[in-house]
């Protein structure tokens, strides 16, 4: 298991100096990296300065190295477009990207489980196709159209919920949440639901058709031949199953979440990083852009990375060595 | 027990009766479980109906459309902000009403349409077409060809699709600022293939690798025919069934990406408006009560996702035998 | 004669299907005595699995019982409810399936599976569940049964396996067991361990046996009466000796003659000519009339049922005829 850790590490580490890689292409070649660094309005003597500093003139690998160590360490320069620390604005921006979408998150699964069990074993029934009928229409909306439709609904319409930006707030140190907060919450609810629809729908059809396939299996059909309640069958046995391979795509389904973070906030204007990024996309901001790209690939290596060790601990055929099989 | 002994007698031929002509292709499909299964789905029929409208009036917008949003010209800026000509403020010219700007509502909805499926089709055949060529050399080569086109595979796949299309463009737009419409539709479709080719080469490398082990294909390599005849005349038919599946879904999620780009401010270039940027702008008349500048738009896109996606989830059921 | 634990009368399964309705079995009839092991033999899609499906009632839909009764130990079993059917199975009837990998839920181990059937269907702690399971796979011939109790069936070869669901199966002492090919899947070495293990446990729990191959081998080893299936019928029934040396169904000769055999010096195997004919084109009057060296035209109009033929029952008017059919 050690090895396979490692090797996973490894693995983790070429995807970060690759798009750490990708990254500092962009930041040379596409733009000048001395504005990126310095801002528009550098004085020439400034831009010299730092293009020695910068050792542009430096071979290739030596740069790229410099680069990969500020980067490290989250050094990417000066937005173009605000002029401040590209750091400190996705420090600001960060908690608000990440309480939308874990509360999305949480959401998509609380409800796409169940939902899809439901499906799996009342399939055919009127209810189970309203289910999927739903699920499909999930799919097919885009996500900034669901919340069109609910500002449209909620804000306009009947007045209940506000439909933009964040209410109040309150801050631990650098994080700050609107959990705690009835305004808050009332701005939390219809960004969160709206993105947790994809995860949502995603779950839910998983979990049925992972269900369906287990309930054909010869397992379940021995279970059902030894006499065991349907009750067991269903949630002792087939949940089990059907759990393991969702647990992968719905972890990955997180990282998935804070992209499509971006439209959502869009949308509801919610100040956190998916809106910066979308501005900085319209800006060729593009010291945001890098650090965005390099943030959000560390998140997706990491959370690949916890849903790997969490497959290990529930699937004992990967955790147990096979002992000598005797006849 | 020393030997296991079968109960299947040995089979001898009979004679062979003599042999009629083979049906011809319609006839096979029409007489085929797909046909069969499309004519028993109202499901499906009313998904194809819906889909086969808007393509038509998207096709065809230059002649079925009221008005030409397009044409500054036309606008009659005293005609800005109708409702839909069933309301008490409409006039039965503009159907569905008219923007800030005069532009009829209905008319913009066929050009948009039509913007929106051309870069979503467009889209998709370059998707498949790199996916499917990286598939068929993945799974025939081999080696380390193979085990690199894999790897990138994995990677794109661990990234959402918003997020390189998103990043594509951005950089599009950072390398050419002022691009004029035809390289900004280009780097926009490229942005939306490379978001979804993996699929395809993936059940492509699959079957590929399933078909070279068959030992016809390694009779014919043993003869001498070039791997580009195997992979065109035997592995190629084997796989554009899944392969129509898949696309036809992705269509769908082409589409649905461009309306998301083009809400985002980053889609298609402003002059040739999309549904997506016509959502978008109707967004900000949503609180001063006009509704219909950003709803309609969002219904079309709606109906085309929809039907699409529909269908392609019956061409899915209808190819698998097991489902049945 | 003791009265017959399972009594299967006119039994008639149907599949409606788009292109109409085919008949899986037609008109089956046949009786297992207390502690008898029947065997059931035939080609791949004669029916004989599905035979023990319907007894066991785990039909696949569409497919349904359309006519005739099963009773077992009297009561009518065929038109129970699924809930009062779940009842029956494990407790009256166990089953075993071909394939002992597919068995077993891979994400719980076996003492769990063990001790859970057991709890279903007798009333005792788990303590006691527990000492009996290790019992049964003491029994079973498992080595370590207190260590192994715990592990997962990743962790037990195929034979093993198979021990496991023999276990199992026998864990709430059914009166009956139905075996579907339950060797087909194992080692020709670890085949004769485990019919042996078969015969010696069903005897010892006093359980019959309705074994389904499609072996001779395994049949001529282990039942008491054979059963000869044929498109969804019977062609022949009665002791195994019997049936094997003095068949009097042409297709039971064909069978029997098809057979290489170590003592009898044959230049050639016998074969008969034609294939099974599928279900959707049987052919009127008896269902193998198209490949019999005896036809007559009664065959061809006539459906004979199972008639008295020495000590075997066979399906065929040559029987009726009196007529000696031993080449």
């Amino acid at each position: 298991m050690l090895a396979f850790i490692l090797r996973r590490l490894i693995q983790a580490m070429i995807v970060m100096v690759t798009v750490a890689f990708i990254a500092f292409m962009l930041f040379q070649y596409v733009g000048d990296p001395v504005t990126n660094l310095l801002g528009q309005d550098a004085t020439p003597q400034q831009r010299e300065a730092l293009r020695r500093d910068l050792g542009l003139d430096q071979p290739f690998f030596v740069q790229f190295a410099k680069f990969a160590v500020n980067a490290a360490q989250g050094e990417f320069g000066l937005s173009l477009r605000q002029g401040r620390k590209v750091s400190v604005l996705i420090a600001e921006r960060f908690p608000a990207t990440l309480e939308l979408a874990t509360v999305a998150a949480l959401l998509g699964l609380l409800l796409g489980i169940p939902l899809g069990v439901y499906a799996a074993l009342k399939r055919g029934s009127f209810m189970s196709q309203v289910v999927m009928t739903g699920s499909l229409l999930g799919v097919s909306l885009p996500n900034f159209l669901i919340g069109i439709l609910l500002i449209l609904v909620f804000a306009v319409q009947l007045k209940w919920l506000p439909s933009f930006g964040r209410g109040d707030v309150v801050s631990f140190g650098n994080l700050s949440t609107g959990l705690f907060t009835i305004d808050g919450l009332k701005h939390l609810v219809l960004p969160a639901f709206t993105l947790s629809l994809f995860p949502m729908t995603l779950v839910l059809r998983l979990v049925r058709s992972e269900m369906l396939e287990v309930l054909r299996t010869d397992y379940i059909k021995f279970a059902r031949a030894r006499g065991l309640p349907d009750r067991s069958v269903y949630f002792r046995h087939a949940l089990k199953n059907t759990l393991v391979p969702v647990i992968t795509i719905a972890g990955l389904q997180l990282g998935a979440i804070i992209a499509f973070a971006i439209v959502t906030e869009t949308v509801f204007q919610w100040p956190g990083m998916g809106l910066l990024f979308i501005q900085a996309v319209q800006f060729a901001d593009i010291p945001v852009m890098a650090a965005y790209l390099c943030l959000i690939a560390l998140i997706f290596v990491t959370i690949n990375l916890v849903v790997d060790l969490l497959y290990f601990a529930v699937d004992p055929r990967l955790r147990i060595e096979r002992s000598a099989a005797g006849h | 027990m020393a030997h296991q002994h079968s109960v299947a007698p040995a089979v001898a031929p009979a004679a062979a009766p003599a042999i009629p002509a083979a049906p011809g292709a319609l006839a096979r499909f029409l007489d085929g479980d797909v046909w069969h299964s499309f004519k028993n789905s109202p499901v499906a029929i009313i998904a194809a109906v819906i889909a086969t409208l808007c393509v038509v009036c998207a096709l065809f917008a230059n002649w079925l459309a009221p008005h030409n949003p397009l044409d500054l010209a036309t606008l009659e800026l005293m005609d800005a902000r109708l409702p839909p000509a069933w309301e008490a403020e409409g006039k039965a010219k503009y159907l569905l009403g008219t923007d800030d700007q005069g532009r009829d509502i209905l008319s913009a909805l066929m050009y948009g349409s039509r913007i929106s499926l051309f870069v979503g089709l467009a889209s998709v055949v370059v998707s498949v077409v790199i996916g499917v060529g990286l598939g068929l050399l993945s799974g025939f080569v081999g080696g380390r060809v193979d085990a690199f086109i894999m790897r990138v595979c994995d990677v794109m796949l661990s990234f959402p699709s918003i997020l390189i299309a998103l990043l594509i463009d951005g950089v599009g737009r950072a390398m050419f600022p002022n691009a004029h419409d035809t390289l900004a539709f280009t780097v926009l479709i490229i942005a939306i293939s490379l978001t979804g080719w993996v699929q395809y080469a993936r059940t492509v490398r699959g079957s590929t690798l399933v078909e070279r082990q068959k030992e016809y294909v390694q009779a014919a390599r043993v003869i001498g025919v070039s791997p580009a005849r195997i992979m065109r005349r035997h592995v190629l038919p084997n796989v554009l069934g899944p392969v129509l599946v898949l696309a036809t879904i992705h269509v769908a999620t082409a589409i649905i990406t461009e309306a998301t780009l083009s809400f985002l401010g980053v889609g298609v270039p402003p002059t040739s408006p999309s549904l997506g940027t016509l959502i978008r702008v109707g967004q900000d008349f949503l609180f001063s009560g006009e509704w219909w500048i950003t709803i309609f738009p969002g219904l079309v896109l709606i109906m085309i996702a929809l039907s699409v996606n529909l269908l392609g989830d019956w061409l899915r059921d209808a190819l698998n035998p097991r489902l049945r | 004669m003791a009265a017959p634990l399972l009594e299967v009368s006119h039994l008639r399964v149907e599949f409606p299907t788009r292109r109409g309705t085919l008949r899986a079995l037609d008109d089956i009839s046949f009786d297992i005595a207390p502690g008898e092991i029947l065997g059931v033999v035939g080609e791949s899609g004669a029916g004989k699995s599905l035979t023990g499906a319907a007894i066991i009632g785990l039909l696949e839909p569409p497919g349904r019982i359309a006519a005739g009764e099963i009773r077992l130990a009297g009561q009518r079993i065929d038109n129970l409810s699924q809930q009062q059917m779940r009842t029956i199975r494990g407790r009256h009837i166990g089953a075993i399936f071909q394939d002992p990998l597919t068995s077993l839920n891979p994400l719980v181990t076996i003492g769990q599976q063990l001790i859970e059937t057991i709890q279903v269907h007798l009333k005792v702690s788990h303590e006691q569940a527990r000492q009996r399971a290790i019992r049964l796979l003491q029994e079973t011939g498992i080595p370590a049964a207190e260590q192994r109790i715990d592990q997962y069936p990743h962790q037990f070869s195929g034979g093993m396996r198979q021990r496991v669901v023999i276990a199992l199966a026998l864990a709430a002492e059914p009166k009956l067991i139905v075996a579907d090919e339950p060797t087909t899947a194992l080692d020709v070495s670890i085949q004769a361990q485990i019919i042996s293990l078969l015969k010696r446990l069903t005897k010892d729990h006093g359980a019959a046996v309705m074994l389904v191959t499609h072996d001779m081998g395994v049949i001529a080893e282990s039942c008491d009466r054979v059963a000869v299936m044929y498109a969804g019928r019977i062609a022949e029934i009665g002791p195994v000796a019997e049936v094997i040396h003095r068949p009097k169904h042409p297709y039971t000769v064909g069978l029997m003659g098809s057979i290489p055999s170590m003592d009898i010096d044959r230049e050639r195997l016998m074969q008969i000519d034609g294939a099974m004919p599928r279900l959707t084109a049987i052919p009127s009057g008896c269902a193998f009339n198209p490949r019999c060296p005896r036809v007559f035209e009664r065959c061809r109009t006539e459906r004979p049922d199972l008639m008295i033929a020495g000590a075997t029952r066979a399906a065929c008017w040559l029987v009726a005829n009196d007529n000696k059919v031993n080449a």
